[in-house]
């Protein structure tokens, strides 16, 4: 029995070399959303038909459309790293642009205190999200489409029976307005082209996501409840809580959107953020994040936001219709999500999980 | 050799001899001093467990002393599991009473059993595939630096202290920043006990830590079983192999439809003895049996 007397080579193994910096390089999850953005970057410029797509001003025009995208993707892949889904996220934008501007004009808060108001209310709901989720045991991609439809319903039903039409307008009467629009919905100018503050926002909440994720207890705690709940709890992790935050700080992040919407456009249609939950998952899943939990990135998300941006502008730009801009997207998730997970295998060694 | 290979060809019966002699050998080498007049660091007293009607434990008594493996044999259904159960913290005994260094104890969790240094590594479930491995490590005792509130990670301390505590369990490995699924099943359970003992667990339970694993992967788990026991750490080794108990054990519980069946000691009992008991002598007898008369 030799094996077990003279082991002092067993823990040298032979057969496993040093990782190169190659393969570290690899393993990031956001590398293939990285390669993607440079490639569908590239495309767009060599089809763009205006000579803008490649400037500071096709830049405002795409990071216009992807920080409001990239703000609640990032938190929707924090959560789905955690092991779950938000399918709520879109419609909460909607409800929290309604609730805020329903405070200013029917009940005539100052706007300041209706932001806040509209935060709370935000991470309240985020809370009942994940106290469902981890009561019931049920699939959060069930609990969460339940609240979505609620959400829905009522964002109609309250709207149409407080103003009598599906939008609420009349918000930059209310007090603070100017103040509050100049911190969340005003714009900045970088060499004579005007962009958007919500891309500020973007990037220092894609830089706080990411410090949050690789560089906390918590974040440790988010990649273990999703890559393994029940290795998790028996080191000591508190699983329950570690979601349940998570769902608050998504439903958070796109009260925070609907936000800059209602006072960049002094208003909010009823069915305003319907549909854009799955614009955030596919941020996401092509930035890297596993579907099933445990991996991912909150920078690969960001990217991927970016993404969408260069679609919703180089499309036009290419005088291309406008209407294939969900097909791109689509045949853009399956391929981010194939290369990312050949990529993935390759650096692990060719395992698959 | 008597019964169990009458009736198998001589060549089978050498094959048996030498496997036996070798683990009697691996036994001798890796026997050291028993600890003598020591307080137990975990004693069970007459602990009963019933779930509604089934009776899954009875009547088991058992002391684990530290600087010892104590290892707990038995085959599928014999109630180790729900043992285990108790030991962790998951279960609370129906009956008898639990002993910790001397003091009588009721765990409420798993945490709670946890804070008081027993620390159990389950078999599938002690890491996180996908996580690195000095993340696994610290999983649940994550090294905090600057404020406390802000709980940031102090990474490069994290990645240092992996490598040299697993170093200190004889475990290499040259990039703790690799996913702990690209570990093999023995690394993997290494990482796992090399995390228990670092972070000072009086007790280590260790549930068929080598029942998925090849022989080369099994000897480096029972390396560093002993790994810990040298470090005074009482280790519970729970397994339905024989040889592999024979090897590490210091003192061997057998367990058989939630009773204690036997109680052996190091030095007191041949391998030949343990296999024999475990499978129940005449089970075995009438199995060795049938399958010479299926050769024949």
């Amino acid at each position: 029995m030799s094996f077990l007397t003279n082991t002092s080579n067993i823990a040298v193994d032979e057969r496993v070399s040093r990782t190169p910096w190659y393969l570290k390089t690899l393993r990031r999850p956001e590398l293939g959303a990285l390669i993607g953005a440079v490639a569908i970057f590239l495309l767009f410029t060599f089809v763009d038909t205006t000579g803008k797509f490649a400037t500071l001003e096709g830049a405002a025009g795409w990071t216009d459309f992807a920080a409001p995208v990239g703000i609640v993707a990032v938190f929707v892949a924090l959560l789905m790293i955690g092991g779950e889904f938000d399918l709520s996220s879109g419609v909460m934008v909607g409800t929290s642009g309604l609730f805020a501007g329903l405070l200013i004009t029917q009940l005539g808060w100052n706007v300041w205190a209706a932001i806040a108001a509209t935060v709370v209310m935000a991470a309240v709901i985020g809370f009942i999200n994940g106290i469902l989720v981890i009561r019931t045991a049920l699939p959060s991609f069930i609990v969460t489409l339940g609240t979505f439809f609620v959400l829905k319903g009522a964002n109609l039903a309250i709207t149409k029976g407080l103003t009598g039409t599906v939008r609420v307008s009349g918000v930059d009467q209310g007090d603070g307005f100017d103040s509050a629009r100049s911190l969340f919905s005003s714009t900045f100018d970088v060499a004579g082209t005007q962009f958007q503050i919500s891309l500020v926002w973007w990037l220092v909440i894609t830089i706080f996501a990411t410090l949050l994720l690789t560089r906390t207890v918590f974040g440790n705690w988010i990649f273990a409840s999703g890559g393994d709940a029940n290795a998790a709890r028996n080191a000591g992790v508190p699983v329950n809580r570690t979601k349940i935050t998570l769902f608050v700080m998504t439903s958070v992040s796109a009260s925070l959107v609907g936000i800059m919407f209602l006072l960049r456009l002094r208003g909010m249609q009823a069915g305003q953020g319907v549909g854009q939950e799955f614009y955030y998952i596919i941020a996401a899943a092509v930035g890297g994040t596993l579907l099933t939990g445990g991996a991912g990135s909150a920078i690969g998300a960001s990217i991927g936001a970016l993404i969408m941006g260069f679609a919703a502008i180089g499309i036009p730009y290419a005088l291309w219709d406008q209407d294939w801009v969900s097909t791109f997207l689509g045949v853009i998730l399956f391929s981010a999500v194939l290369i990312n997970i050949t990529i993935s295998r390759r650096a692990q060694g060719g395992r698959k999980k | 050799m008597s019964t169990v290979n009458e009736p198998q060809d001589e060549t089978n019966a050498v094959a048996d001899q030498e496997i036996v002699a070798a683990v009697e050998e691996a036994a001798a080498e890796n026997a050291h001093e028993l600890p003598t007049g020591v307080q137990a660091a975990l004693e069970l007293k007459k602990v009963g467990k019933t779930f509604g009607s089934v009776i899954a434990l009875r009547d088991i008594s058992l002391r684990v002393d530290p600087g010892t493996v104590t290892c707990v044999l038995g085959d599928n259904g014999a109630g180790k599991s729900t043992l285990i159960k108790i030991l962790s913290g998951v279960h609370k005994p129906s009956s008898g009473s639990v002993t910790l260094d001397g003091e009588p104890v009721e765990f409420s969790s798993p945490r709670d059993a946890l804070g008081r240094g027993i620390a159990t590594v389950f078999q599938d479930l002690a890491t996180v595939p996908l996580m690195s491995i000095w993340r696994n490590f610290f999983l649940g005792n994550e090294p905090v630096s600057g404020p406390k509130a802000l709980g940031l990670l102090s990474v490069k301390n994290a990645k240092d202290v992996t490598k040299s505590a697993l170093k200190q369990m004889g475990i290499d490995l040259r990039d703790t920043d690799q996913p702990i699924g690209t570990l093999s099943g023995g690394e993997r359970q290494a990482v796992a006990i090399a995390r228990a003992v670092h972070f000072g667990a009086k007790v280590l339970i260790l549930d068929e830590p080598t029942s998925a694993l090849g022989v080369r992967q099994s000897g480096i788990v029972l390396k560093y079983i002993l790994a810990a026991r040298d470090r005074g750490v009482a280790v519970v080794f729970i397994t339905h192999n024989p040889h592999h108990a024979f090897m590490v054990g210091d003192r061997f519980y057998l367990l058989n439809r939630g009773r204690l069946l036997a109680e052996f000691e190091r030095g007191k009992v041949q391998l030949e003895e343990l296999i024999q008991a475990m499978a129940g002598g005449a089970e075995l007898e009438s199995l060795a049996h049938e399958i010479s008369s299926i050769r024949a």
